[in-house]
């Protein structure tokens, strides 16, 4: 724990000038999170005429703009990496080190969020600009959790994929399953339509699942559709599955090295 | 005649190493009806809450998903394998045995792979087509069909070209497997007919990426409601696309200098 600590600050300094280093790839990355202008533009044309359900065009501005900032600021890409890494033998030279693996790849995806910002904020500006302040909370608990919302969906976002990761162990196709979850997630978080424009039973199904966790509820927060009671309550279940899904993350690892043999290299 | 022959034996190739993975066939038959799940949900919310958008009504728009859903499957089972094999050639530099060979290099690297199992896809989206066409009751006639097919090869010459464009630039900055995703990322709003985007939107989808002439196109042509300029036009312009296409590749391939020695 000591040693993880102390070597922080180094792993992150890498990750950053990596982040920089490779600019022009990382942008080409940011840029292909393009799915909520589409689904933006998509819904101001069916809103064009009047609001749907509660939302007018200017709800559907604020709303997925704000999808944007939250998607911009909390990607991660550990799957693909893990399942590289696991079927070229190559997560043998990571195991030598004494930092824990998957805290490195994190420190990897955190040291990048400064380049997420620089991107993300101008976004976030933009909105402000096109929709003045009306759309975005006034009460500053709520602005002040929207950080610690990002991040815990943030940290939502890396185990999963991290436990979907660890399949690699087992199974020659993980990065498939990982279509599934990211197919789930497209529905149940709020991504392509607001999940009170769903029917009830989604809706309502969704505050048991992990997705909503990850995109509508910072969303939600900062677009001001939520009261103090049910942000804090949301905050709850989000930090429930962290925990969870920390643990899973965690024990598969653990199995899954067992079985882990590199050759060559 | 001998690049036919050539065709066939790469595409035995291809089917020959995609037998030895039958599972996934299967896990590629349940992922197509999980997609195409996936894809009817938006649809049916946003039709759900307004009976058209911009003039499409439900079994319109659906019938612009399923061709959506059938030319993914052509983009992931026919081009995007044997395209993302050059990129790998050129970055371990192994593209001088392909150079090598006596035969067109831009044929040989587009023919080198293909993925069978697509055509799953590819069948399920056609599904969509049907259903939709049934829940409407009329069937397009023999020239609709004739022009959807016309305007569908067209839209398939583009989608090609547009991926010969990605990989010559991968002769000059290597990396380009990104730019690949960012192009299916932006391939993803051909789900949705294209009137629907206004302004900037609309600008990009017809000229810069004519996601418009890949899927809004042929479905309005089933539909009976494409003007024959539009489909005359459509064609001119995908000639125009392999053209530039093939001249780009020319000079990108005369840059190429092995990275292996």
């Amino acid at each position: 724990m000591r040693r993880t600590l102390r070597a922080a600050p180094t792993l992150l300094r890498v990750g950053l000038a990596e982040a920089v280093a490779y600019r022009a790839e990382f942008l080409v990355w940011l840029l292909s999170t393009n799915m909520p202008l589409v689904m933006l533009a998509l819904w101001s044309a069916v809103a064009r005429d009047g609001p749907v359900g509660r939302f007018t065009q200017a709800d559907f501005t604020a709303y997925f703009l704000a999808a944007l900032v939250v998607r911009l600021m909390t990607g991660a890409w550990v799957v693909w990496e893990m399942n590289f890494e696991i079927r070229q033998g190559t997560l043998a030279f990571r195991l030598l080190r004494p930092v824990h693996p998957l805290v490195a790849y994190a420190a990897e995806n955190v040291a990048a969020m400064p380049v997420r910002l620089a991107i993300s904020l101008p976004v976030a500006l933009v909105a402000l600009w096109i929709l003045g302040g009306e759309h975005v909370t006034h009460d500053p608990l709520l602005l002040a959790l929207f950080p610690v919302s990002i991040f815990s969906a943030w940290l939502i976002t890396y185990l999963a994929m991290a436990a979907v990761g660890c399949l690699a162990f087992w199974f020659e196709s993980a990065t498939s399953l990982f279509d599934v979850w990211l197919g789930l997630f497209g529905i149940f978080s709020g991504y392509l339509v607001p999940l009170e424009l769903y029917p009830r039973w989604v809706n309502e199904a969704s505050y048991f699942l992990p997705f909503r966790y990850m995109l509508a509820f910072p969303v939600e927060l900062v677009t001001g559709g939520l009261t103090r009671a049910q942000a804090l309550a949301q905050l709850g279940a989000q930090w429930a599955f962290v925990l969870l899904l920390l643990a899973t993350a965690a024990g598969m690892w653990r199995l899954g090295t067992r079985r882990f043999a590199a050759y060559g290299g | 005649m001998r690049y036919l022959r050539l065709l066939a034996v790469q595409f035995r190739a291809s089917l020959q190493t995609s037998m030895q993975y039958r599972v996934e066939f299967l896990v590629q038959g349940a992922m197509a009806f999980f997609w195409m799940a996936w894809a009817v949900v938006p649809l049916l919310v946003v039709f759900g809450k307004r009976d058209s958008v911009a003039g499409w009504g439900f079994d319109q728009a659906l019938v612009v998903l399923g061709w959506f859903l059938a030319m993914k499957g052509v983009l992931e089972g026919a081009v995007n394998p044997s395209l993302a094999s050059v990129v790998e050639h050129i970055r371990k530099g192994t593209l001088d045995l392909v150079l090598l060979k006596p035969a067109d290099a831009q044929f040989l690297v587009s023919t080198a792979k293909f993925a069978p199992w697509h055509v799953v896809d590819v069948a399920a989206g056609l599904g969509v087509v049907a259903w939709a066409f049934s829940r409407m009751g009329r069937w397009p006639s023999p020239a609709e069909v004739g022009a959807a097919g016309l305007l569908t090869v067209s839209a398939i010459a583009v989608l090609y070209s547009l991926w010969i464009l990605v990989v010559s630039a991968a002769f000059f900055v290597v990396k380009v497997d990104n730019l690949s995703f960012l192009f299916l990322s932006i391939f993803d709003a051909a789900r949705w007919p294209v009137s629907v985007f206004t302004g900037f939107w609309r600008v990009v989808f017809t000229v810069v990426v004519p996601l418009a002439l890949m899927t809004t196109f042929p479905a309005e042509a089933l539909l009976g409601r494409i003007r024959p300029g539009a489909v005359a036009l459509a064609v001119a312009g995908s000639l125009a696309f392999i053209a530039s296409a093939r001249v780009v590749w020319l000079r990108a391939i005369a840059r190429y200098t092995s990275a292996s020695s």
